[in-house]
């Protein structure tokens, strides 16, 4: 294993405190692993807390700013964080406006959101929750945990973020979240796999010219393994699977993530040929975003985010944004 | 079954844990994301600490709990702030729920230690939602928990009881192999996840398999 670490136990510290010493406008508690911003919540705004395993940056920490998430809560790679965490962070951004958790549907995310809302609840904190679960490669069924939380993460986050910062309440700052939760579909395909620190080899084999469809961020494997293909034919397959479950038409915001060790090179190949594939199918990408925001270490590959937009989802996600990772409007 | 036993019995599975910590973690790549071994391990360092009168993670001021309920409800605690995942919940509701249960006794016969278990049973249930049959550590604890009632209820002794305990998970883990996952992150693997056992149940037959060996010993 060759990666730029000091010791596989420290990885996920040792870049707590280079986030710090990066981003004079956080707070970080590299011990207890909280990322805030700084200054404080202001008195009357809903707290915004995500979190999850670490391994996906810049989610979680580095949409910590203004007009996105008030805290983040990093776990150990690709493990979701403690309830402990998630407790001190709502602690910390609650401003008497009640606080929403924004958890990617994986089982340990949210059995540890879970707890951790029920201790802020008895501390008299409000605390509202979404799920997000927009892949669409796992089926919803009886025999499965449900569809795992990915790229529209990054929409939930920034758009429920831009409505927070406008000071709407807690109910009306969970109802947006939970639209553009409903409003997205996700698919991704993976060119290799990953490998863990501590783990130090990679999750799964990958032969040279074999991929993997229907991945989600973990590493795990997807749901079927097939032949490498052109990027016009991936953006096919992702396409369909999205549109079996909503419709391309109308204005969409659009995400192209690459999964950590993808080129940008490629990241706009894939962008092209996912353009044309949509305007084929009728539909106009109102907005989008290219490059890596969801991702899976080092892995090879990328996942497509589409939302259907709504005037109010598109001003929201015009507002202004002030993060390490997605910065604009100010 | 006295104090004594019962931190004995969390040290020696944290031994065992730590001894099959690259092997738990190789069960969960093949159907998870490889990290149960290494997140029990750091789970159950932590209580090994806790239980010898260290601070609490959160900075609470460390004590050597008195009895076995407050033991298993100390190493419950400690896994909840320490391990992540879904296995840090599941395993923590577990013990707190087993050392709930046992409430202050200062020691445990073998009825008492069956209510432990059934409590633990419940709570890993009704927190994780699973059944047997889930490709879980359901399927570990729960025919252990009935083999473990029946053996009672057939007069077994203490050592006969654990055994069975013992034996039952660690078929119930087995049973696994041949399941397709509905929890967790193996069930988005549908049928890819058969032939695999589970890391989950492999982990829960070990920790209760270590409970027969102290007692044996």
């Amino acid at each position: 294993m060759k990666k730029l670490i000091n010791a596989p136990d420290t990885v996920v510290t040792d870049a707590l405190a280079g986030v710090a010493a990066a981003h004079p406008s956080l707070v970080v508690d590299v011990e207890n692993k909280v990322i805030l911003r700084a200054g404080g919540p202001r008195p009357g705004k809903v707290g915004l807390v995500s979190g999850g395993g670490s391994g996906h940056e810049p989610l979680h920490g580095g949409f910590v700013g203004y007009g996105m998430l008030d805290a983040a809560c990093p776990g150990e790679v690709f493990t979701s964080p403690v309830p402990d965490q998630v407790l001190l962070a709502t602690r910390a951004v609650s401003a008497g406006a009640g606080v929403l958790q924004v958890v990617k549907n994986y089982t340990g995310d949210v059995l540890n959101f879970q707890m951790a809302a029920e201790l802020a609840g008895d501390e008299g904190i409000e605390v509202a929750s979404v799920i997000v679960n927009d892949d669409v490669a796992v089926e919803d069924s009886l025999y499965t945990a449900g569809r795992r939380g990915v790229g529209a993460t990054v929409l939930v986050e920034k758009i429920a973020g831009a409505l927070a910062e406008e000071d709407a309440d807690l109910t009306a700052v969970a109802a947006v979240a939970r639209e553009v939760n409903d409003r997205s579909r996700s698919f991704g395909v993976a060119l290799t796999s990953c490998t863990t620190p501590a783990a130090g080899k990679p999750t799964f084999e990958l032969g040279g010219s074999e991929i993997e469809l229907g991945i989600g961020i973990h590493g795990e494997p997807g749901r079927h393994r097939g032949p490498m293909r052109s990027a016009r034919e991936l953006a096919a397959v992702a396409l369909d699977a999205i549109a079996a479950d909503i419709p391309l038409d109308g204005e969409l915001l659009v995400m192209v993530n690459g999964m950590g060790g993808t080129p940008l090179l490629e990241l706009y190949v894939m962008y092209n040929e996912v353009a044309s594939c949509i305007r084929a199918r009728g539909g106009r990408i109102a907005r989008n975003l290219v490059g890596n925001y969801i991702t899976s270490l080092e892995m090879q590959g990328f996942s497509v985010t589409v939302c259907g937009l709504t005037d109010t989802l598109t001003r929201l996600w015009d507002a202004p944004v002030d993060t390490p990772a997605l910065r604009w409007g100010r | 079954m006295d104090t004594a036993v019962f931190r004995a019995w969390i040290g020696s599975a944290a031994a065992v844990i730590e001894a099959n910590r690259d092997h738990l973690t190789q069960l969960d790549a093949a159907i998870g994301d490889a990290d149960h071994g290494i997140n029990l391990a750091r789970g159950f360092a932590a209580v090994t600490a806790a239980l010898d009168g260290a601070d609490g993670a959160d900075g609470t001021a460390g004590s050597r709990p008195a009895t076995p309920g407050a033991v298993l409800t100390l190493t419950g605690s400690t896994l909840i702030s320490t391990v992540g995942g879904a296995s840090g919940p599941l395993y923590g509701v577990a013990f707190r729920r087993a050392g709930k249960a046992l409430g202050a006794a200062a020691t445990v016969d073998l009825p008492l230690l069956g209510e432990a278990l059934e409590a633990a049973l419940a709570g890993v249930q009704q927190l994780g939602a699973a059944r047997e049959g889930d490709k879980t550590m359901v399927d570990a604890l729960a025919p252990a928990t009935r083999a473990f009632g029946k053996a009672i209820g057939d007069g077994a002794a203490t050592a006969d009881a654990l055994s069975a305990l013992a034996e039952a998970a660690a078929a119930g883990a087995a049973a696994t192999i041949s399941m397709q996952a509905r929890k967790g992150r193996a069930s988005y693997l549908g049928p890819r996840s058969v032939g695999h056992e589970d890391p989950g149940a492999a982990s829960t037959a070990l920790i209760l398999t270590a409970l027969r060996d102290v007692v044996a010993r």
